[in-house]
């Protein structure tokens, strides 16, 4: 049962073959089981979530169950649940109980779907391994010594393990496809403003974009079909008619033009992940697609870009966490300044206060136009290589990060080289694209390794179609890490 | 030497939306501390802004109104800063590209006009209060104000002088609540100016170094505030020093401006674009729907009066000050007639005004209402009273007592404009007074005056001044 997609699975309740509560506390168990060794949940809260389970169960009964009726889902830690702790992977949020629900939420609760529990994650999803997290890295099922990848870790680390059977993350610079990609796992990035981000809790606002992560590309389509839609409390959300992004699965992918952008195949790439991923086109090739070389030059200066504008957001969006209303106050102060220093210094973590530092710096009366208004200048240029490229192909592929998991502690003292394992991820949040992560196999550690797909603008359902097609030929998705 | 003065001002209108600029809670004033604060408010994790459509409305009125440029797309940005009533940290504000760009207004300073220019209007939310007093030492934080939302209306340093600043302020005060977009409770907070004020060598052109005045909330306070400012900028500069660049304060109760941060202490605000909100477009079936709902603007409402009521200019723009007043002024002529305009101004002007003022309300609650004024105008007007007796008549009405006509009747203050009866009258007093009567006619002229009192006595004030002034001069004469 623990390999079902989410379809078998709603058969199965639909069928009464099984009760949304024995579903959610066999999850529950198999989360007691592993989740102390491998930290993919911050909290969990078994009555509550068999109490949605119960819930959804008489919907059931009365015959009025959706797709995703009864089915427990992990949730990332970022987004607010009214009742639920919801700490954001931060010490400063870290007794904070949301009052309200995010849009996302709200949306899986009208569905039925049961919150499985919240899961770890980079502080204020900022970091790329999971260790920033103030409540513990989290271990990578696949290899206990490597990192899941962040920010959303926990989530695709829930997955990997099977304790829950799908999850949800955010993706400022690939924070879904990262994690998924060194998980083995499937998530996908949907454009910018397909998802709103009402009761997410803001890193870099112009960047930050919800999404699922599962088991399968089919699985995402569907909830997706649940995550997205206009949200009028989002004015970047945008107002467009309802699709269903299963739509296209079953098209077949004769004719499909994939283009393979030179960049991302260039040095820096480990040459056992550039095997995998060749392979993995090659089985595009049988499947009927073409492939094209195509070229996005400013891809070098995505990261730089980054750098300045995601911390520039994050500076402004993090100020609200000062100690007078809620969330964490500093014990002991002497005046009002002294309460903002110490409050802050004291709940937030090492990688945060850099990032706050550099976007108080580059936003600074004198800085201003070196580097933020640069950046959103050089932030149009990487926009328009892939305007220019998708003129030449149907979506691009590429390696999701350049070498599998990394060992745990490896990088968390070189913030650089942790910046750039996000090479191949971050321009497509530059650029408001849809972007997604499959499974391809494994390199020569035997950790997994993730293609990446980007779509155009709204291109989620081909996308999606795209990753099914292969996983329809392929089975890397269904391997599980043996725990 | 002689110095001129200049000043620019930096008007808040709280703008009459029912709901805040960013958020779907009430702005409604008075209500219980933080009862008036929803999530957004609060900023918890999480939440975002969402602009409200009646605010954009009412900045695009204003702009129109003055005669200024409607940017087609207006960016909002965030103004960075740490204080316990800034719930997110930041203030959405507009930075480089306002809703409102350029534009005038025109100020009445005695009999000379003016035009001012407009630098800029752009949208804002307010923050919180901080309440020191009632808390032990600590501060309490009342979030209900928090993001409501205001015009901030800039002007250009075209001001020379506190009555030029108070005519500018008590202009705009009067154009906002003219549109509708602000009430302009001063009191409350809904209409306050910051002062940029500096001096310069008359007739030099560089600009001198300027002193801001924060939060000025009356007319009052803005004047003492610019001329305590000036005097102290003139000492200091005569007495060869310099004006240092800072924000000041002003307090009432000492009426002084004090030091509240100098320039090198000003924050540095970390102006962005806030990527919440996208920017702001307006189309131009938008702006021609808000054209459409202009009233009359003072200016024009003052010409108007001038023209069709052959009003002077002082008098025309007293009555047009407020539009209630200007409103209620034209009910009277309309209920009276244009040929008693004059008449009616000067009781809505005179003792009307001083009537409200005495009372301490508002023309919209008086007493007497327009139409009521009307009828005791025309009283007036067709000789039924004099306007001494209609003094009385006023007082009447104002204590409730009915309308003119009743309480001319009830109190039987018809004028006595029969020729026979006040002939009669007169008769009487002469053969009374057989003294003053040879004493005037000896040439004691002023004795006349003894006459007329006697005779108004005689008819308790309601003998018509005119029959009786000219037949008492007939019968002394002899």
């Amino acid at each position: 049962m623990i390999n079902s997609s989410l379809k078998q699975l709603a058969a199965q309740l639909a069928a009464k073959k099984i009760s949304s509560r024995e579903l959610t506390q066999s999850y529950l168990s198999r989360i007691e089981t592993l989740n102390p060794d491998l930290n993919a949940f911050i909290t969990v809260d078994a009555e509550k979530s068999l109490m949605q389970a119960d819930a959804a169960d008489k919907l059931l009964a009365a015959g009025l169950g959706g797709v995703l009726t009864g089915i427990p889902i992990a949730q990332k830690d970022i987004f607010c649940a009214q009742g639920w702790r919801t700490t954001c992977g931060s010490k400063m949020l870290g007794n904070f109980i949301a009052p309200y629900d995010a849009n996302v939420i709200e949306r899986f609760n009208v569905a039925g779907a049961v919150n499985l529990g919240k899961t770890n994650m980079d502080e204020f999803a900022m970091g790329s391994s999971n260790e920033t997290s103030h409540f513990g890295k989290v271990k990578n099922p696949w290899d206990k010594l490597a990192v899941p990848g962040g920010s959303s870790g926990g989530s695709a680390a829930a997955v990997a393990a099977r304790m829950a059977p799908a999850a949800t993350g955010t993706d400022t610079g690939g924070s879904i496809r990262q994690p998924a990609a060194l998980t083995g796992i499937t998530g996908i990035k949907p454009t910018y403003g397909v998802v709103s981000r009402y009761g997410m809790i803001a890193f870099a606002s112009s960047l930050d974009q919800g999404g699922p992560m599962a088991k399968s590309a089919e699985d995402c389509a569907l909830l997706l079909n649940t995550m997205a839609g206009f949200d009028n409390r989002d004015s970047t959300s945008l107002d467009r008619p309802v699709e269903d992004y299963a739509r296209d699965l079953a098209q077949p992918l004769n004719g499909l033009k994939i283009g393979l952008p030179k960049e991302y195949f260039a040095e820096g790439l480990a040459p056992d992940v550039a095997q995998t991923i060749e392979a993995a086109i090659t089985e595009y090739k049988k499947l009927g697609a073409q492939v094209v070389e195509i070229s996005l030059p400013n891809t070098q200066l995505s990261i730089p870009v980054y750098y300045v504008l995601a911390p520039a957001e994050a500076s402004s969006n993090l100020a609200r966490y000062d100690g007078v209303r809620y969330g964490y106050r500093a014990p002991e102060y002497k005046d009002l300044t002294d309460m903002y220093k110490k409050t802050r210094a004291q709940g937030f973590g090492a990688e945060v206060k850099r990032r706050i530092l550099i976007g108080t710096y580059v936003l600074s009366a004198g800085y201003y136009d070196a580097y933020y208004l640069k950046a959103q200048k050089l932030r149009r240029l990487i926009a328009q290589d892939f305007t220019d490229a998708f003129k030449l192909c149907d979506v691009i592929m590429g390696p999701t990060t350049p070498t599998t998991a990394f060992n745990l502690g490896e990088k968390s003292d070189d913030p650089v080289s942790m910046y750039l394992s996000d090479i191949y991820t971050i321009a497509v949040n530059l650029a408001g694209l849809p972007g997604m992560s499959i499974p391809v196999g494994f390199g020569a550690n035997g950790r997994p390794v993730g293609l990446q797909i980007i779509g155009n603008y709204f291109g989620e359902a081909k996308m999606l179609n795209v990753a099914h097609q292969y996983q329809l030929a392929t089975d890397w998705h269904q391997r599980m890490p043996i725990l | 030497m002689q110095w001129e003065v200049v000043i620019g001002l930096e008007v808040h209108a709280q703008l009459s939306t029912q709901s805040k600029i960013f958020s779907g809670a009430a702005t409604a004033y008075g209500a219980a501390p933080n009862t008036q604060a929803c999530a957004v408010d609060l900023a918890l994790p999480g939440v975002l802004p969402v602009m409200n459509k009646g605010a954009t409305e009412r900045a695009i009125k204003f702009g129109l109104a003055v005669g200024a440029k409607i940017n087609r797309t207006s960016v909002f940005a965030r103004k960075n800063y740490f204080y316990p009533d800034l719930p997110k940290g930041y203030q959405i504000s507009q930075f480089e590209l306002p809703i409102v760009e350029g534009g005038s207004i025109t100020i009445q300073v005695g009999d000379v006009e003016k035009t001012i220019r407009i630098t800029r209007a752009h949208l804002e939310e307010d923050a919180g209060k901080s309440l020191h007093e009632d808390f032990h030492g600590m501060t309490g934080i009342d979030l209900n104000r928090a993001s409501t939302p205001l015009l901030e209306i800039v002007s250009e340093p075209d001001l020379r002088g506190s009555a030029e600043a108070v005519a500018y302020a008590k202009t705009l005060h009067s154009l906002v609540q003219y549109l509708d977009i602000c009430d302009g409770n001063m009191q409350e907070g809904s209409f306050r100016c910051d002062a940029n004020v500096s001096v310069r060598p008359l007739g030099t052109d560089k600009l001198g170094t300027r002193c801001e005045i924060k939060n000025l909330n009356s007319f009052r306070f803005l004047e003492r505030a610019v001329e305590y400012e000036v005097v102290r900028q003139i000492e200091i500069i005569e007495a060869g020093g310099k004006i240092a660049q800072e924000t000041r304060l002003y307090d009432s109760d000492k009426d002084e401006t004090r030091s509240m941060r100098s320039k090198e202490e000003a924050f540095d605000y970390r102006y962005f674009p806030d990527p919440d909100l996208l920017p702001m477009k307006i189309s131009e079936a938008m702006i021609e729907e808000i054209q459409k709902t202009l009233p009359e603007l003072p200016q024009a409402k003052r010409g108007r009066f001038m023209r069709e009521f052959g009003l002077s200019s002082y008098d025309a723009n007293v009555l047009t000050a407020s539009k209630a007043m200007a409103a209620y002024f034209e009910q009277v002529v309309n209920q009276a007639g244009a040929a008693n305009a004059k008449s009616a101004a000067n009781w809505v002007m005179g003792d009307l005004a001083g009537a409200l003022k005495r009372d301490n309300l508002e023309i919209a609650h008086s007493p007497v209402s327009a139409d009521r004024l009307a009828g005791l105008v025309k009283r007036i007007a067709d000789n039924t009273i004099s306007s001494k007796i209609a003094k009385e008549v006023f007082e009447a009405m104002w204590q409730g007592e009915g309308d003119a006509d009743a309480i001319i009747e009830a109190k039987g203050l018809k004028q006595i404009t029969d020729t026979g009866a006040i002939e009669k009258i007169i008769d009487g007093i002469i053969a009374a007074n057989p003294d003053q009567l040879a004493q005037y006619r000896s040439g004691k002229d002023k004795l006349f005056s003894f006459f007329i009192g006697q005779a108004m006595k005689a008819t308790q004030g309601k003998a018509n001044p005119q029959q009786l002034n000219d037949l008492l001069k007939q019968k002394l004469a002899g």
